[in-house]
């Protein structure tokens, strides 16, 4: 089972693309945290710095649309954000969270009921996201090679102790 | 079974497989652009010592071709090492072009095969009748390792282009007619099948065109059966043995859309959002558009007959002032052919700038970034906010021959005078 999220929500809109999520202009960057700093430099230029300790990402439909560029998780990640939750993501972007160990929450109704500050739990025994400790929405419970990879850490380690049973390590 | 699911079916080593269903599949060709020098740290994290097979992995030089900065060049530097260290057969430097039109033209992209890579516009290769999809620098990583990926079989949405297009418009209007109905999102995880009669006759740019933009719905892959076109494109450039897969009569689609494609006008998508279409007519029926910088290339509309109709509506004008025309051929293979035909000097006379080929400024890397104050027109497949530069800046899309017109008169500009298709 995954632990439970909790956190403060920054609201976004629909169709945020990876460009907007990490602008062209720096896709040249390699180092994780210099990559987190631009993080949603396109919606905002001051994203990142102002982004709260906790703060859980809270979007409309088709999240992360556009370029694969995986500097977008990265961005988010090291950012600082726990997990985005939207109505729908698009679907490059969702390999290269969950692969990166951020959850991706696909919860419906979730755009219209949050807004920035709010409290947000992500409760997995539950299969729900719980707004300010009274609204209760369900969300999209994972597939099961997105949880496999999750409970993991990520797919790098899930491919490490493949490759170590395999003793090819 | 679909085509496709056919081509999953056979690379995953089963009899059947349908829409929701996981498989691991063999991956045929893995290509990493050089954005995701991130694929060579994942493979090493994750315990990689050598990929696979050296004869299915290539890089691709071309978003930073040439190296704008120290920092990309600094990653090509490191890119090579891993290439030479993996002893890679295939490999493409700066000087060669977009990696969806370099593979073709390199023979390496087949019907019937899956071919996997770095970047979201790898939906292109469905003009060969081959699965294609993109992916990011981890997910490669592990196909580097395994010569495997995970892929959850998609839905597939049948996209029917009938009849024949009016003199004026081209693949990129009927593409844009399809996201005006279809939206940004409306085939996230699903793929996109286009037949019908205009594609049957369509040629194989025409087919990387309209394939190539089926990501900006969110496909996971597009198809179209291949025509002679494309077969004969392949032969030409590979001895492989390929199969082509044919989807099955008793198919069942989740959804059908249909087109009457003599009825498209010259399609614009308007800032921020790749599906907000309307016709050039009507956009720019009440209010001029004065635009600042043309732009014709990419792995959209870079290719030699997109720079031919350029040529053919610009010869013999001269460039507006305060008005910009950036070319930037899809690949070399792409620019030889227009210096041999002339079009290179043709355009250049116009006033045109000419950049090396590859990504250039569709994504805000280099060559012919935009202001804030820009307001461009261009043949790539993007206009989000920021994507060619500023955030402020306004990026309308187009098919070429908008855009060569809109720039000879330094305002968005239906091509109608102009008669021809291609």
């Amino acid at each position: 089972m995954m632990e439970n999220i909790s956190g403060k929500v920054v609201r976004v809109g629909k169709n945020i693309d990876t460009d907007q999520i990490f602008p062209g202009k720096y896709l040249a960057l390699t180092d994780p945290k210099e990559i987190g700093k631009h993080c949603l430099e396109g919606v905002n230029e001051n994203f990142s710095e102002n982004f709260p300790e906790n703060g859980i990402v809270v979007a409309s439909t088709n999240f992360g649309c556009g370029s694969s560029r995986e500097h977008a998780p990265i961005a988010l990640i090291n950012m600082g954000a726990k997990a985005v939750v939207a109505e729908s993501f698009a679907r490059i972007f969702y390999r290269n969270s969950i692969n990166l160990g951020l959850p991706l929450i696909i919860c419906k109704g979730i755009s219209e009921d949050v807004k920035d500050g709010d409290t947000l739990e992500i409760n997995f025994e539950k299969n729900k996201v719980i707004v300010n400790s009274k609204l209760e929405l369900d969300f999209e419970p994972f597939n099961e090679q997105s949880m496999k990879i999750l409970k993991s850490g990520g797919i790098k380690k899930l491919m490490r102790d493949r490759l170590s049973k395999e003793g090819e390590l | 079974m679909h085509a496709i699911e056919k081509i999953f079916a056979k690379n995953s080593g089963r009899k059947e497989v349908h829409a929701g269903e996981f498989v691991t599949a063999k991956v045929d060709f893995a290509e990493i652009n050089d954005l995701y020098l991130q694929t060579v740290y994942s493979f090493y994290e994750m315990g990689g010592k050598k990929v696979w097979d050296n004869n299915k992995v290539a890089f691709v030089f071309d978003h930073y071709a040439p190296a704008p900065d120290v920092k990309s060049a600094n990653n090509h530097s490191e890119m090579r090492k891993f290439k030479n260290e993996n002893n890679l057969k295939y490999h493409f430097d700066t000087e060669c072009g977009v990696c969806h039109q370099v593979m073709p033209e390199a023979g390496v992209v087949k019907p019937g095969m899956i071919l996997v890579a770095t970047d979201s516009h790898t939906t292109t290769h469905g003009a060969f009748g081959a699965m294609g999809t993109g992916c990011g620098a981890t997910d490669m990583a592990t196909i580097l390792i395994t010569g495997e990926m995970w892929f959850r079989i998609p839905e597939i949405i049948n996209v029917k282009l009938e009849g024949k297009t009016k003199d004026g418009v081209y693949p990129k209007d009927v593409i844009l007619e399809v996201l005006k109905k279809i939206k940004a999102d409306g085939a996230v995880y699903k793929a996109i099948d286009f037949s019908g009669s205009y594609v049957d006759s369509l040629n194989v740019p025409g087919r990387m065109t309209i394939c190539n933009m089926a990501v900006e719905m969110g496909a996971k892959t597009a198809y179209m059966q291949p025509n002679d076109e494309v077969i004969k494109y392949v032969k030409e450039r590979s001895n492989d043995d390929f199969e082509v897969q044919y989807t099955d009569s008793d198919f069942e689609f989740e959804e059908e859309y249909c087109f009457d494609v003599s009825k498209i006008e010259p399609n614009l998508s308007c800032p921020h959002s790749v599906d907000n279409v309307d016709t050039v007519k009507n956009v720019t029926k009440e209010n001029e558009i004065k635009i600042t910088q043309g732009y014709i290339g990419s792995c959209t509309g870079g290719r030699v007959e997109d720079f031919e109709v350029a040529r053919d509506i610009l010869k013999g004008h001269k460039i507006k002032e305060d008005v910009r025309l950036v070319i930037v051929p899809a690949s070399s293979e792409v620019m030889m052919e227009c210096i041999e035909k002339g079009i290179v000097s043709d355009l250049m006379k116009f006033g045109a700038t000419i950049s090396t080929p590859g990504c250039g400024a569709c994504l805000g890397a280099h060559e012919g970034i935009l202001a804030d104050d820009d307001v461009c027109i261009s043949s790539t497949n993007r206009n989000f906010p920021g994507r060619m530069g500023s955030t402020k800046s306004k990026i309308y899309l187009a098919s070429p021959a908008t855009v060569a017109t809109s720039v000879l008169n330094g305002k968005i500009t239906v091509p109608e005078e102009f008669i021809g298709g291609y």
